[in-house]
């Protein structure tokens, strides 16, 4: 695939005659009397990383959750494959920013996953291929040394990478990453976005990812979209990092130019 | 039934506490509620319940006075069912509310309290309810042990469904929603196995005290464990042992049951908690 046809800029309705793709439109949120944003329309495409950009209180995470559906909102979400045949609600896998759980829970690896992907009580019982399953997983985001640690011993970017591959369990249509503001060293970051860029070729992952590091999303995304309000900018890197408003927005002398 | 329990109890536990018919009863009621409370207080403890547990000893308080005051009916189904309701008008109200959940298990928790003081203290009556502040395991009658046993399959049955998806939530709701599982239910669910848990329990170990009995076999474990089935294993080990060593304690000293059994958990979570320094995981 060129890069051109990995960015077809903006997106028409025929694009999905060839590729599979995912349509958020009009989405809109409005929580008490504020509205979050409006007029958000999206089409994501397969195999192809869309950071999200913003500034805090932009929206960015709740529009990941309205997408998910646990956020009222209007508009609509759908999906379709590429040779037309499913559509509706595409499979969602979500690595939230924060888990805000008690750091002391004696809750393995492991555990989480069994309590995810199986009805199996975890409490009872460990099955031994589902062991070797987990193992197999983890080892896509290079971490099946992690498996009987405690989530509470993890550091943030082992978390995160754990959670990555929980969500690619079973491997969804469309994957909703929500990277944290703080608490992931640059080394860990760099690995992350490494893996998310293999994965997105490997799977032809459509990828949605709320980001703050905009070196790191200049050097990885396919096409980046800036949400103040409403979506001001969508784009390549190139073009959203050029653009007036961009650069209003976070003040900046960018680094990819 | 029953009597086949008592001569399993001479052959097999031939000790002089065990002579009588009530302390048999009563060791049959503490093997069958303390590995309940083992089970439920690993979540109640995991998801920061403490408080929400306590409010339901409160409610199931209110239940028995509304009990006494329908006067017709007997105490246990009337606190069943009040205690019912109480957590699941908690559980719906926090989820549909932004208020901060202590706030409103607070508010709830005070409210039942008060009318439930109120109608028992009306006509200066209160004293024939203390009982209840405090439990006696002693006087467990067999037709409550049968029903004791109900409760345990149910809790248990419910348990194997339920735990998974209470893990998951407990770890992140957004997490937990994006997997498919229905998180409301799930709270609803075990808000109500809570709720009977406590509601039977409550005539036997008393309202002071029936929270720590969920909290610290739980809290024990978490200290020397890493994994849930580990934290299963040895909560439902430490809630049995406290119940057992306490009943027995209480037979010789000529305590009140309830309190021996969470002074013994709560010295289980001090050594544990010695232990947990030195391994450290």
């Amino acid at each position: 695939m060129t890069p051109n046809q990995r960015h077809p800029g903006p997106c028409r309705a025929s694009d999905c005659h060839r590729l599979c793709c995912t349509k958020v439109e009009n989405f809109c949120v409005t929580l008490g009397n504020k509205k979050i944003f409006q007029d958000v329309n999206l089409h994501i495409h397969c195999g192809e990383l869309t950071a999200l950009i913003g500034t805090n209180g932009s929206g960015k995470s709740t529009l990941l959750k309205s997408i998910l559906g646990e956020v009222r909102h209007s508009g609509t979400l759908e999906y379709l494959d590429a040779k037309g045949k499913r559509s509706g609600n595409p499979l969602i896998g979500y690595v939230p920013q924060y888990l805000n759980f008690d750091l002391s829970t004696p809750t393995s690896v492991f555990d989480l996953f069994m309590a995810c992907l199986t009805r199996l009580p975890a409490w009872l019982f460990a099955p031994g291929n589902l062991r070797r399953r987990v193992g197999q997983s983890l080892e896509k985001v290079k971490a099946s040394h992690l498996i009987d640690r405690r989530l509470g011993a993890l550091s943030g970017g082992e978390l995160q990478r754990v959670l990555l591959a929980l969500a690619l369990e079973p491997v969804p249509d469309l994957l909703l990453l929500d990277e944290p503001v703080s608490g992931i060293d640059k080394n860990g970051l760099e690995l992350f976005y490494t893996i998310v860029s293999d994965l997105r070729r490997n799977y032809d992952l459509s990828i949605i990812l709320v980001s703050h590091d905009l070196d790191l999303v200049a050097r990885y995304a396919d096409r980046v979209v800036l949400l103040d309000n409403t979506i001001l900018c969508n784009g390549t890197p190139e073009e959203v990092f050029a653009d007036e408003r961009t650069r209003k927005i976070f003040g900046m002398r960018l680094g990819p130019q | 039934m029953l009597e086949c329990w008592y001569s399993l109890c001479d052959v097999v536990l031939p000790f002089s506490w065990l002579g009588h018919a009530f302390m048999k009863n009563a060791l049959l009621a503490v093997l069958l509620v303390t590995p309940l409370f083992g089970l439920l207080g690993t979540m109640v403890v995991s998801n920061r319940m403490a408080f929400f547990s306590d409010s339901l000893g409160h409610g199931a308080f209110t239940g028995i006075a509304i009990g006494a005051l329908l006067g017709g009916i007997q105490p246990l189904p009337a606190i069943i069912v009040f205690s019912i309701f109480f957590a699941v008008l908690i559980t719906v109200i926090k989820n549909k509310s932004r208020i901060s959940t202590d706030t409103i298990i607070g508010v709830f928790s005070s409210t039942a309290i008060a009318i439930g003081l109120m109608i028992m203290s009306q006509g200066g009556s209160f004293s024939k309810f203390s009982t209840y502040l405090i439990g006696d395991l002693l006087s467990i009658a067999p037709d409550e042990i049968a029903m004791l046993c109900g409760v345990f399959v149910g809790v248990l049955l419910l348990w194997l469904v339920i735990f998974n998806s209470l893990l998951v939530i407990s770890i992140n709701p957004s997490l937990a929603a994006s997997r498919g599982f229905n998180t409301v239910a799930m709270e609803i669910c075990f808000a109500v196995a809570l709720a009977v848990v406590v509601a039977i329990s409550i005539q036997w170990v008393g309202l002071l005290i029936i929270n720590s009995m969920l909290v610290l076999p739980a809290a024990a474990a978490r200290n020397i464990t890493v994994n849930v089935r580990q934290y299963h294993f040895y909560s439902v080990l430490f809630a049995v042992f406290s119940g057992v060593t306490g009943l027995i304690f209480s037979y010789y000293w000529n305590t009140a049951t309830g309190a021996t059994i969470v002074l013994v958990a709560a010295i289980l979570v001090f050594l544990t908690f010695a232990v947990r320094s030195r391994i450290s995981i």
